[in-house]
């Protein structure tokens, strides 16, 4: 195959993914749009490996190297539970950020790359393999400590180191300075040193930053770590000169950055403090004894909450982290159906940051079958709730937390929330008292309409299955 | 010393309420109180004297011992004369007493030395007050009980049908007045099938009618009628007219009138003339449900039921007592909530806090001293006000996601200008063409990012981020054109190769078996 032809099919493939993007506006068409990508992806492969700069010797190698790695990703794929999406998806944003990495050093080390650059065009290159690798080592650290963040094999806590900010300007001047050192390096072994201890600074970095933003951040953090990948992919493209690969790591890009945009925003945060970390520990803690709510928790039985269910004409459940932790989406399924079936209208009120990935929440409940035109968007029911009779929280907190609306001193004042309490009765599901994750106190538990139902998710919603049926 | 409360028989002829029933009772004890009940008390609402005793409850025979024994006594009338001569110093008094009515009867308990809380007196816009509001509970008796004796008097069906023997229309009801009362008789009348419109001066209550499963008739004038409390208020003469017209078409289109109008301290406002009932069909039924005040309709007789041009006027003004065992529950949990505010410390020892504002409301004598009035309220919500409020996070919510985000202001669009500006002028003179024609496919590539994915709907973020996790082992491209030959560059891309490999093949994998679960 020759360069033209391979650079045709990378356009090919480039409109593709770009259609593969735009398909996913609609659940009708993102299947479709799933399928432009997988053809994309098979013919870039597939041009780069038939053409001009493979060797035939080498395509043994990258057929044992494709079908150890498919297998094991389509083994992931095919077994993962949908709770443990993002734990995948983190998973699979180190991978990228490792390949980066590695990509960068063989090409370093490869004399080939480099030939025939000198000046500018030499420090151009050596700067974007510099900066290839930095962002892959970052993707890559950050994103094993979100896996274990997100699987609970690391504490949920915000690790906070004393002067921890002091800490990154520092490495970010060692990273420059060494920087300079390795386009200065005359040979490839004098520049190892500079871009090995770059490396590990980047590493530390990585783990560093992702260390220190607690649970519920993980949205953003996740989308962060998205964006990146694709930054990772970008750099290598220009150290690489392939355009295809600039493209594609520009639209992973920005797209991850869309998504941290909106998670952020939908916390009334900016994206700075996010990354900075330690939200909920020290500023939080302060303004809450004053703020005290006033008024007693009215707890409910599960018996109590079927009558109220079957009572009422319209219902809005309201997910949260709490459901995906108790794997109760089946069970919410089986008593939206019911209720369906009884002519109640029931939706679902879906907060951007609801669980801990965007769209974390949409996917649980289409995994549970519940259809996903009756779940809706924050924006799209928040004007709904006076006309709704109940409104029932499963595993939420901060999310329809009021405070948000009429405390300027809340730590979390001004963040958008669903307005369960304009419901005619609400319901919070919940294991205790305790409070959010923002360390706010919620005084939804305290207003005369609300009720709690206390007690593990599932076990509770099947309760209230059982006595719905009887 | 823990308290006694006594709940003696009402004595007002026809009254079949009680003012505590035997599962309040129980919960009094649990306060910490003694209960004593008259014999026969709750007779006339289907309690018996076993069902209070088994509650807990004293039975005593006679009123003159039970206001004796009782340190507070719990009643639903205003004591008759009799009865304020059986009080004594110190006793406290909860009941109906409505002061501004009666102003002979708050001088004679004055003079006794006691303590009254007027049930009647609560400050109904405090909204920690509602769970002791009695008003609204009889109110709301009163509007089902209003349906139900119109559907008596009322010769048809109220909900369309088309059976054998011939098609029934469904029976048309206007309700005027849409307050607690009115609330419920529209419920009630919807739920019995009926067509109901409604009209109330207060424009707010619209929403509520339609919520309620009315239709909201407005008066062709621009008038508010709210006058401050949740009340309405007197309405200005170019209204009136208006409402006359509009009072006048629906009377002869109706089968029922139900009309709760009533403002405070007034007589009742006359919606009804007696020209607009010879209007009406033979056969149709109007409720006066503000016959206690002169009524609504002219033609009403308080306390009567009468036949007027063939159109039945029902002027009951004992609603409430009509159903008596409901009335008598839910007034008597309404005392119960009360109880619980004077007793916060469940020994059975009331503190009557003329801090507290709905206490300070309620009570109208404080140990033989009038203290009613109460100084107006701090907190009325004012109608006017509310409106701007509510519209303005109405406007924020438009900046949300999915659509454009507000255009930012003209600084900062200026610097971001200047900013990029600087920055490409930068790059323009230093780098090599080679790389900016690189750099002109990241930057546009970014745009295109951009624009795209603005398009994703929320609901598939979570697709969206293992589809383009998947695409970013595109990045395996890189590591494809390395395998060489050479030893560590090999194992290097060959590594690179097996990673991104899981990716590619994992994300699309994983991002397929998501999106088949998404359903309609």
């Amino acid at each position: 195959m020759s360069a033209s032809l391979a650079t045709v099919s990378y356009i090919g493939a480039t409109i593709l993914f770009i259609l593969s993007l735009g398909g996913l506006s609609n659940p009708e068409t993102s299947r479709r749009g799933n399928l432009y990508g997988m053809i994309g992806m098979a013919i870039a492969v597939l041009a780069t490996v038939f053409g001009p700069r493979v060797t035939m010797a080498g395509i043994p190698w990258i057929v044992g190297a494709m079908v150890a790695g498919g297998a094991v990703g389509l083994y992931a794929a095919r077994t993962v539970k949908m709770t443990q999406m993002p734990e995948l998806v983190a998973l699979m944003h180190s991978l990228v950020g490792l390949a980066a990495m590695l990509v960068g050093f063989a090409n370093y080390i490869d004399p080939a790359a480099s030939a025939g650059l000198s000046g500018a065009e030499k420090s151009i290159h050596e700067m974007e393999i510099y900066i290839g690798i930095l962002i892959g080592a970052i993707t890559f650290s950050g994103s094993v400590i979100a896996f274990g963040k997100l699987s609970g094999k690391i504490g949920g806590n915000p690790m906070l180191l004393p002067a921890r900010h002091w800490i990154n300007l520092a490495g970010l001047l060692v990273v420059i300075w060494f920087g300079r050192e390795f386009l200065n390096a005359h040979s490839i072994s004098d520049g190892m040193t500079p871009l090995i201890v770059m490396t590990v600074i980047a590493l530390l970095f990585g783990i560093h930053m992702v260390m220190a933003i607690g649970g519920a951040d993980m949205p953003v953090v996740v989308s962060m770590l998205n964006s990146y990948s694709g930054w990772a992919a970008a750099a290598t493209g220009f150290m690489l000169n392939n355009d295809l690969l600039i493209v594609t790591g520009a639209l992973v890009g920005s797209s991850g950055a869309i998504l941290s945009y909106i998670m952020c925003a939908a916390m009334n945060r900016h994206f700075i403090s996010v990354i900075a970390g330690g939200f909920g520990t020290t500023s939080g803690a302060t303004p809450v004894a004053g703020a005290q709510p006033a008024g007693e928790v009215v707890p409910i039985s599960s018996v109590d909450t079927a009558e109220l269910l079957r009572d009422a004409k319209s219902v809005i459940i309201v997910p949260g982290y709490g459901m995906a932790v108790a794997q109760a989406q089946h069970t919410v399924y089986e008593i939206t159906k019911h209720l369906r079936e009884k002519g109640v209208n029931i939706r679902f009120g879906i907060h951007p940051v609801a669980g801990r990935m965007p769209g974390h929440m949409n996917v649980l409940l289409a995994e549970a079958k519940v259809p996903y035109d009756i779940v809706m968007e924050m924006d799209e029911l928040n004007d709904d709730f006076p006309s709704t009779d109940v409104a029932m929280v499963i595993g939420a907190n901060d999310i329809v937390n009021p405070g948000a609306q009429d405390d300027p001193n809340s730590p979390i004042a001004g963040m958008p929330v669903l307005e369960v309490w304009k419901a005619k009765t609400s319901i919070v599901m919940k294991r205790s008292m305790a409070s959010g994750y923002a360390g706010v106190d919620n005084p939804l538990f305290y207003k005369e309409n609300n009720r709690m139902l206390f007690g593990d998710a599932k076990k509770m919603l099947d309760e209230v299955l059982l006595a719905l049926k009887t | 010393m823990p308290l006694t409360i006594g709940v003696p028989r009402e004595v007002f002829a026809g009254e079949k309420r009680v003012a505590s029933v035997p599962e309040v009772v129980e919960k009094l004890i649990k306060l910490g109180f003694k209960v004593a009940v008259e014999s026969g008390a709750g007779d006339a609402a289907n309690f018996s004297d076993d069902v209070y005793r088994s509650a807990g409850a004293e039975i005593i025979v006679g009123a003159a011992k039970l206001w004796a024994a009782s340190d507070m006594v719990f009643k639903v009338r205003e004591p008759s004369a009799d009865e304020v001569g059986l009080m004594h110093a110190g006793q406290t008094l909860i009941s109906f007493i409505w002061p501004a009515q009666n102003p002979e009867l708050m001088k004679q308990l004055a003079a006794k030395k006691v303590t009254v809380l007027a049930i009647d007196s609560l400050p109904r816009t405090l909204s920690r007050a509602q769970k002791m509001d009695a008003l609204t509970s009889m109110a709301g008796i009163t509007g089902y009980r209003a349906v139900i004796e119109a559907a008596n008097a009322f010769g048809r069906f109220f909900s369309g049908q088309i059976t054998a023997a011939g098609k029934v229309p469904p029976a048309k009801v206007f309700i005027a007045g849409a307050g607690v009362a009115g609330l419920a008789a529209i419920g009630t009348a919807v739920s019995l099938g009926a067509i109901v419109r409604a009209n109330d001066t207060r424009s707010e209550v619209a929403d509520q009618v339609v919520s309620m499963g009315g239709e909201f008739v407005k008066v062709d004038y621009e008038e508010e009628g709210s006058g401050g409390g949740g009340y309405a208020k007197v309405m200005s003469e170019g209204f009136q007219t208006a409402q006359r017209e509009m009072y006048a078409k629906q009377a002869k289109e109706v089968d029922i009138i139900i009309t709760t109008a009533l403002i405070p301290g007034k007589p009742a406002p006359k919606l009804i003339t007696a020209e607009m009932v010879k209007s009406m069909k033979p056969g149709s039924v109007i409720v006066d449900l503000a016959a206690e005040r002169g009524g609504n309709c002219e033609l009403t007789e308080p306390g009567q039921v009468v036949v007027k041009h063939g159109v039945t006027i029902v002027g009951y003004t004992d609603l409430p007592s009509r159903l008596a065992k409901q009335s008598s529950t839910l007034y008597g949990t309404n005392l119960f909530r009360l109880t619980e505010e004077l007793c916060k410390t469940k020994d059975g020892i009331i503190d009557v806090n003329m801090e507290d504002e709905a206490i300070r409301g309620l009570t109208v004598i404080k140990n033989g001293e009038v203290t009613w009035p109460p100084p107006a309220p701090k907190v009325v919500a004012a109608p006017p006000a509310a409106k701007p409020a509510a519209s303005a996070p109405a406007q924020k919510k438009s900046g949300g996601h999915g659509k454009a985000s507000a255009p930012a202001s003209a600084t900062s669009t200026a610097v971001m200008f200047l900013v990029a500006a600087v920055v490409f002028w930068f790059i323009g003179s230093g780098a090599p063409p080679a790389f900016l024609a690189h750099f002109t496919v990241f930057v546009l590539a970014c745009f295109v990012g951009y624009m795209v994915v603005w398009n994703v709907t929320p609901a598939l973020h979570t697709p969206l981020m293992s589809v383009t996790n998947a695409i970013s082992s595109i990045i395996a491209i890189g590591a494809l054109v390395q395998v060489g030959p050479e030893g560590w560059i090999r194992w290097l891309a060959v590594a690179a190769i097996a990673l991104t490999a899981v990716n590619m093949f994992g994300g699309f994998a994983v991002t397929q078996r998501m999106l088949q679960m998404f359903r309609k």
